[in-house]
């Protein structure tokens, strides 16, 4: 006889759960609203906009040049990557053509916010998973690569180091001598971080199959970055469409086979190695002369509309600027920010996951809600 | 002084454009000196130096058999909008979907195609099936407030991964501001597109769940229309929505109705 009162033990409600917004492994504001079966994952829905600062909308109404401090406030643990894509598109919209120096000055200080950026990665998405002991390795290099940017342009987070035709100072005495220093070491940090988690076999259990994505799902939901190149589709923007100086530089770009977030990882690993390889190149051949071109003190465009994009450590970051004739500043800017399209994905990636998986799909995705919400 | 000694040495980053006649003819640049000459022969003598001076040095950079010039060292060179009906994608394009391309530019590299917003779906299904653009990298719009005919234009912009060409489709819209959703054709258009009916009001038709994204539920207007004020509005819209209506920016102080009391409160009170 069963008693009428309880109810099954197979029959139960779906929960309701609001992740975030002030949650530590949501990476600033993003809230998910879950439904739960259990603790497994039956639908989620990402709710973003907090931070919204209008971004675009201020870039309609101040001078080019002026727009560039607003760009670090997007993606602001890659705010070098942020200013490269603004100026790659305005030098587009010009005609500029910037000296080979100022193109390898700009190509180290990407690729140094490159590692930067994954580091950060690397240290919250570890730290969200439980493994916290990576976080303390890789802030110690990040630190000693925000000091190079310090001794650069004076700042560590919102650097605003690039003009539209060049970047604003040479390099200073020195700084090549303890860039090379870094890069020399680099490997053997990744070696160590590698160490702890590569063939770490809870990390394996809980990355391993969780969120994965087929490349053709991938690029029809726009994925861009480690996230598409994790299921397998090599491409990367510095390849395709190289800006600066990239088509001179002897890099790989790493794909992933499963496209679940242990090969997202490896990607991310292997990508720093590349960066390190690049920061060496660009070291050795480090060309002489101006590091910024010849441009008119108040700078004009035409009527036009251009798209100019940089592979930021997210994916493709892009600037389409549109500008009526003889204007001094953009009709129109808007910011194709990789993380908000990579986003998108959560919901496929981690509905039949459990709650915990969730927050290694959100680490995954790497996403920053500065550019996100702009 | 120090004003017109300024001078000579400002001018030649602008000379080498016009080279010719600048060593025998010292003073291009001579209007300025009569000014400063008649009150101190000392400063005309110095000016005189500096300009012979320039001029020399102007000469021996003639002279010098120069190297052809770095293009970080000219002016840059704006890029030319171009006729880009030839393109054979655009032409595949206008032979798929009738009447599809209505004119189609190429400027700084980028092709524009514009297209009737009305077959925008046609149209975007044959660029992906027909073309192989299966990568929708942004969707956005522009608002040309000015504009009579219909004020926003609906960009979308595409790739190809074979040959990695880009494309960029512009929908000028009618007066009535909607657009047929492309999410059938490209999944990530779900959130661009309402990402473009948060910020601009534009309704796209067919779309799963056309909410807003970035602002909430219950925001009044549309932050990048032109008529937005940049500094904001005030966000309990909401609670006052006979001064921030929907589906616009807020009225103006003119536009609003003046409150009643005022003209007929003198009598009652």
């Amino acid at each position: 006889m069963t008693d009428q009162r309880l109810p099954s033990l197979f029959d139960v409600e779906e929960m309701e759960l609001s992740f975030g917004p002030q949650h530590p492994a949501t990476h600033g504001v993003l809230r998910v609203q879950l439904r739960l079966d259990g603790e497994k994952i039956v639908d989620a829905k990402p709710i973003i906009g907090y931070l919204h600062r209008g971004t675009e909308k201020l870039f309609e109404t101040m001078p080019f040049p002026q727009c560039i401090p607003h760009t670090d406030r997007m993606d602001y643990v890659a705010a070098a990557t942020n200013n490269q894509g603004f100026c790659v598109a305005m030098e587009k919209l010009l005609g500029i053509t910037i000296p080979p120096r100022a193109a390898y000055i700009r190509m180290m200080l990407a690729e140094l916010q490159r590692l930067a950026s994954h580091l950060v990665w690397l240290a919250t998405h570890a730290i969200d998973i439980g493994a916290i002991t990576p976080f303390f390795y890789t802030f110690r290099e990040r630190d000693a690569i925000l000091d190079l940017f310090e001794e650069y342009c004076g700042a560590r987070l919102t650097l605003n180091t690039m003009k539209i035709g060049g970047v604003p100072f040479d390099l200073p005495a020195g700084w090549v001598e303890r860039c090379s220093a870094l890069v020399d070491a680099f490997p053997a940090h990744i070696d160590e971080y590698e160490e702890l988690l590569t063939n770490n076999r809870i990390w394996k259990k809980r990355t391993i199959g969780i969120g994965v994505v087929a490349p053709e799902d991938a690029i029809d939901w726009g994925l861009t970055g480690p996230p598409l190149r994790g299921s397998g589709v090599r491409w990367d923007i510095r390849k395709v469409f190289p800006y600066d100086r990239y088509d001179e530089i002897d890099f790989e770009i790493p794909i992933g086979v499963n496209g679940d977030t242990y090969d997202r990882y490896l990607v991310r690993m292997v990508e720093m190695r590349q960066s390190v390889r690049i920061l060496r190149q660009c070291l050795d051949r480090l060309p002489a002369g101006p590091v910024i071109a010849k441009i008119p003190k108040v700078l004009r465009a035409r009527d036009g509309m251009v798209y100019g994009s940089v592979e930021a450590p997210k994916g493709e970051l892009g600037y389409f600027i549109v500008t009526t004739d003889k204007a001094t500043e953009p009709y129109r800017c808007r910011v194709r920010p990789p993380s908000f399209v990579n986003l998108q994905l959560l919901p496929d990636m981690v509905r039949g996951h459990l709650v915990a998986d969730l927050v290694a799909v959100i680490g995954t995705l790497d996403i920053v809600l500065g550019e996100i919400d702009r | 002084m120090s004003d017109n000694e300024k001078t000579p040495p400002d001018h030649p980053p602008d000379a080498p454009e016009k080279p010719a006649g600048a060593a025998p003819d010292a003073a291009p640049a001579g209007g300025e000196a009569p000014k400063a000459a008649p009150t101190d022969e000392e400063k005309a003598a110095k000016i005189a130096a500096a300009k012979a001076k320039a001029a020399a040095a102007k000469a021996a950079k003639e002279a010098a058999p120069e190297e052809p010039k770095q293009p970080w060292e000219t002016k840059p060179v704006t890029p030319e909008h171009e006729d880009a009906s030839a393109d054979p994608d655009v032409a595949a394009l206008a032979a798929a979907v009738d009447g599809s391309v209505l004119a189609a530019d190429r400027f700084a590299g980028d092709v524009t195609v514009t297209v009737p917003a009305a077959k925008i779906v046609d149209i975007c299904r044959a660029l992906k099936t027909g073309r192989g653009f299966k990568f929708l990298v942004d969707l956005t719009a522009i608002d040309w407030r000015e504009r009579e005919q219909g004020r926003f234009d609906v960009v979308y912009w595409m790739h190809r991964f074979d040959d990695s060409k880009r494309i960029r489709l512009l929908a000028a819209l009618p007066a009535e501001c909607s657009i047929a959703s492309v999410t059938g054709v490209w999944r990530t258009a779900n959130w661009l597109e309402r990402e473009v009916y948060d910020m601009f009001g534009i309704h796209f038709e067919g779309h799963p769940a056309l909410e807003r994204i970035l602002t909430w539920e219950g925001f009044n207007g549309h932050p990048l229309r032109k008529d937005f004020p940049v500094e904001g509005i005030d966000t309990g819209a909401a609670i006052y929505p006979d001064v921030y209506p929907p589906g616009g920016g807020p009225l103006r102080p003119e536009e609003l109705e003046q409150p009643e009391p005022k003209a007929d409160g003198k009598g009652e009170s």
